[in-house]
């Protein structure tokens, strides 16, 4: 019996849906609780208040973003048994070990300081107290990288194999799957891209408070721990690309084939297409602007390696499917009873290939009678749609460069002293605030959209992996998810607005301006 | 340490059963809390001061409820497959209850408006008193049998639905869970506390535990009496690797009764349960607080145990296709990863109970109305 399609188109949206919300504000946690540590370590070194109310002030931000973090990851977490019941059994051997391990090791600690990091100030030392705010920035951190390769093993899934007698994928080595390549470009990219995002956000709100001239010296302050911060995170963003982790591993090649609109494979060193209009139908990119050389070069580091082309790889997976019929076959007889070394040695031989298999039981459920047509069609279903991937990935890239112009200009004039008559920049900064949650999650649609058709990678097919529970449940829910996230947003952003419009003020210490009601120097509303 | 497949399968056992037991043990007196909250503060102030009391640290105690969840997917993913998309209804009612709390603790007073902070006071009864029912309810299903069976390739097919899950034992184990918690969370409260709020605490511990006490004792009765058990009639050797499928179940009346009689040493659990609030009472009433945490915390796990011995070594019984009930020795990971597994839990569980108490030492102490007067803007 097969879920339908309602059900896995529905499930799906209900996952993206859940999961982009929940990295609205993954990033800012990320980001922030380093510049905390920032702030508090010179608090700590210099011993100027100042530093500690910066702290306390965006440790509130911190507090207001941190609660939605925790209410909308839970959800993550339950979704996989939920809505993805076949995926859950079919990889759970594997893909449970990070998740779990990122509970005892990363949330646990995070979690458990954070109360420490509000209601600590009185009862711990200084040195202490940063000691606790370090804990949670690096449990946070930690979370990230025991998610991240969660996630690098269903892009590459690497250290497992299939076991017939479970029917299910099994961990072979747990070295593999920590040490995953895909895992630590995924890593540095996404945690780099927190950091950035945090930046912004401090930096953006710093320079209102600029413009306002209102708590200068608090606000300089700030945007100086942002802008330092930033360019060196947007520095790593763009450097540490996770371009380098689309060269290994089947699924990820696609994906880099989708998003620079390779239809056919180059000659190396290939070109990169800086603009074009991807033409599906044609199998073309219209209008195409290519920088000779240059995707080689960022892709495989070299100059005589070829990037495989969506036709190349179209037939490689058809050859693919193939075999992964092979196994399905040499599965069903092992299955049926006959356990001889024949029985084993043919199915161990065409082993690799048997998700390739499972990708013809949407048209046929017992895959094995596949005519060549329905072959075909599974083969294109391995390539994703162009156009979405070559969109988003490319004002990814756009936004990252322009973070970078920021926050170096930023550095730079405040190295020379020179920043107040920089009406222009602090305005920039301030309309680019909202930008890098852009940027955040154009990433995960151009990593997650461009794994399609599968769950795990050559491995598991997405429409298999679904619960079979009624697909008007799902709709339910989904609506319930969508109205109570809604209303919750709406909650969370009306108090942001109102902690930066007060400012350090809400601190209550008597130092800032609003708390007399009185606002120094001159209103520009930006 | 090296250990062979089948002892890894019961380790396992106790592993999910420790997390579980932490979980409750920790996060269970902050669901205990958020249940009284509305009952036991009538001022704002009072209110503060009780939200207070577990404000700083109930996001630590959460952990012990996701990792347990993430435990079970890598140790037992037929059970986190299987129980989370057959619950579906329960799961998320669960989930949509917890999403009232990181955000209620938060943002309640960070508005001074009456109306606001009243709403968010019922979001944390919400978030403490449903996930704190619900969780009794789908352990009484475990116990009654729950309607799924697997295909040849191991999906997994539910037929039930969310309203058959509230029947009256269902309930019943609902009431026991929500009755514990509350025992538990107003235990905590009164170690808290002081005055009226502490006194209040005292006399929401002995209604809590009386009730606990009498629903536990006639579930007890019940399942003795009424409910037919699930016993394995043959399976493959427990040190090999099998699909749920290779095995052969009954439905018997008595069975769940089988492993009290081959381990008599086992009725120290409901004996825990009951004596455990027993002394809760006595204690919180002689104003030794302390003592009757723990006596009330024994009692909790005295009483998750219960639930354990009772269905071992079923984790998830199927009463439509007994074959396809989830046992501990099929419907776990491999051997590789109950073994990688385990290590983790040795090295980081030992870290994680360190630090936390070091935590809980540094917050310790009374949480007055003055001291929220004196942290009016910090104070949650």
């Amino acid at each position: 019996m097969l879920p339908d399609l309602a059900l896995v188109d529905v499930s799906r949206l209900q996952f993206a849906v859940t999961a982009l919300y929940h990295f609205l504000f993954v990033p800012l946690t990320l980001g922030l609780s380093w510049i905390l540590v920032i702030m508090e370590s010179v608090y700590v070194m210099t011993g100027r208040e100042v530093y500690k109310d910066m702290t306390q002030f965006w440790g509130k931000l911190f507090g207001i973003n941190f609660a939605m973090g925790v209410a909308t990851g839970i959800t993550l977490e339950f979704q996989f048994g939920t809505n993805w019941a076949y995926y859950s059994h079919y990889v759970g051997d594997i893909f449970g070990v990070p998740l779990a391990i990122e509970g005892l090791m990363a949330f646990f600690l995070e979690s458990t300081f954070v109360g420490l990091f509000f209601f600590g100030w009185e009862r711990l030392s200084k040195v202490q107290h940063l000691a606790v705010t370090l804990l949670v920035a690096l449990g946070s951190s930690l979370s990230a990288l025991w998610i991240l390769i969660a996630n690098a093993w269903m892009q590459h899934p690497v250290g497992a194999e299939f076991n017939y007698e479970t029917m299910r994928m099994e961990l072979t080595s747990v070295a593999d799957l920590i040490f995953n390549t895909v895992a630590q470009s995924k890593f540095v990219h996404t945690v780099a891209a927190g950091y950035v995002t945090a930046s912004m956000f401090v930096l953006g709100i710093s320079a209102w408070y600029l413009l306002k001239g209102r708590d200068v010296p608090f606000a300089i302050r700030s945007f100086a721990v942002a802008a330092g911060f930033g360019l060196a995170s947007a520095c790593s963003v763009i450097v540490l690309g996770d371009e380098s982790g689309y060269t290994v591993g089947e699924v990820q090649r696609v994906k880099l084939a989708a998003i620079e609109a390779e239809w056919e494979t180059q000659k190396p060193p290939a070109a990169f297409t800086a603009f074009g209009i991807p033409n599906e139908a044609g199998q073309r990119t219209d209008y195409a602007i290519k920088i000779p050389w240059l995707l080689g070069l960022i892709a495989t580091r070299s100059t005589d390696q070829a990037v495989a082309g969506i036709g190349e790889l179209k037939e490689e997976a058809e050859a693919r499917i193939r075999n992964g019929m092979v196994a399905y076959a040499a599965l069903q007889k092992l299955k049926s009873g006959d356990q001889s070394a024949a029985a084993k040695a043919a199915f161990e031989h065409a082993r690799k290939d048997l998700g390739y298999g499972l990708l013809l039981k949407k048209y046929t459920p017992s895959v094995v009678d596949a005519t060549p047509e329905q072959i075909k069609r599974a083969a294109a279903d391995t390539i994703p749609r162009v156009a979405p991937l070559f969109w988003s990935f490319r004002v990814m890239v756009a936004l990252g460069f322009l973070f970078l112009f920021i926050f170096a200009a930023s550095f730079y004039f405040l190295a020379v002293r020179n920043l107040a008559p920089q009406r222009w920049l602090l305005k920039l900064a301030f309309w680019s605030i909202p930008l890098p949650w852009v940027a955040a999650e154009l990433g995960w649609l151009v990593a997650e959209y461009g794994r399609q058709p599968w769950t795990i990678s050559g491995v598991l097919p997405t429409f298999l992996s679904v619960s079979n529970v009624p697909a008007s449940s799902v709709y339910l829910s989904l609506a319930a998810f969508v109205a109570f996230y809604t209303l919750l947003l709406v909650v969370e952003m009306y108090l942001m607005l109102k902690y930066i419009r007060l400012g350090p003020g809400s601190l209550h210490t008597g130092r800032y301006d609003l708390e007399t009601g009185s606002v120094a120097g001159r209103e520009v509303a930006p | 340490m090296i250990f062979d497949y089948e002892t890894l399968k019961v380790i396992w056992w106790l592993f999910i059963g420790a997390l579980l037991i932490g979980f409750a043990v920790t996060d269970g007196f902050d669901m205990g809390v958020g249940a009284l909250l509305p009952f036991l503060g009538r001022t704002d102030e009072e209110r503060r001061v009780i939200i207070n009391s577990i404000g700083a640290t109930w996001e630590g105690n959460q952990v012990w409820f996701i990792t347990a969840g993430g435990a079970t997917f890598a140790a037992w993913p037929l059970v986190y497959a299987t129980a989370f998309s057959g619950f579906y209804w329960a799961l998320l009612l669960v989930l949509f209850a917890l999403f009232f709390r990181p955000v209620g603790f938060d943002y309640r007073s960070k508005v001074d408006d009456p109306r606001w902070r009243n709403a968010w006071d019922w979001g944390l009864f919400v978030g403490g008193a449903v996930p704190a029912l619900v969780f009794g309810v789908a352990f009484g299903n475990l116990l009654l049998g729950v309607p799924f069976r697997f295909d040849d390739t191991m999906q997994v097919f539910y037929a039930g639905s969310f309203w058959q899950l509230l029947n009256p034992f269902g309930l019943l184990a609902g009431v026991v869970s929500l009755s514990m918690l509350v025992m538990h969370g107003a235990v905590y409260l009164q170690l808290r506390s002081e005055d009226e709020i502490n006194a209040r605490a005292g006399t929401a511990v002995m209604i809590s535990a009386i009730v606990m006490m009498a629903a536990f004792a006639l579930a007890g009765v019940w399942l003795a009496t009424g409910i037919d058990g699930y016993r394995i009639v043959s399976m493959p050797a427990a040190d090999t690797a099998f699909t749920p499928l290779a095995k052969i179940v009954e439905k018997a009346p008595g069975a769940w009764l089988a492993n009290y009689r081959s381990h008599s040493w086992m009725m120290a659990a409901p004996a825990l349960g009951f004596l455990g609030a027993a002394f809760a009472i006595v204690l919180s009433r002689a104003g030794r607080a302390l003592s009757a945490f723990f006596a009330s915390s024994l009692s909790v796990t005295g009483v998750i145990l219960t639930a354990g011995f009772t269905l071992f070594p079923f984790i998830m019984p199927s009463s439509s296709s007994p074959a396809s009930s989830l046992t501990v020795w099929d419907a776990v990971s491999s051997h590789h990863t109950l073994q990688v597994m385990f290590w983790v839990v040795v090295v980081f569980l030992p870290i994680v109970l360190a630090y936390t108490s070091w935590v809980y030492r540094v917050l310790r102490g009374k949480i007055t109305v003055e001291t929220i007067r004196k942290n009016q803007h910090t104070a949650y």
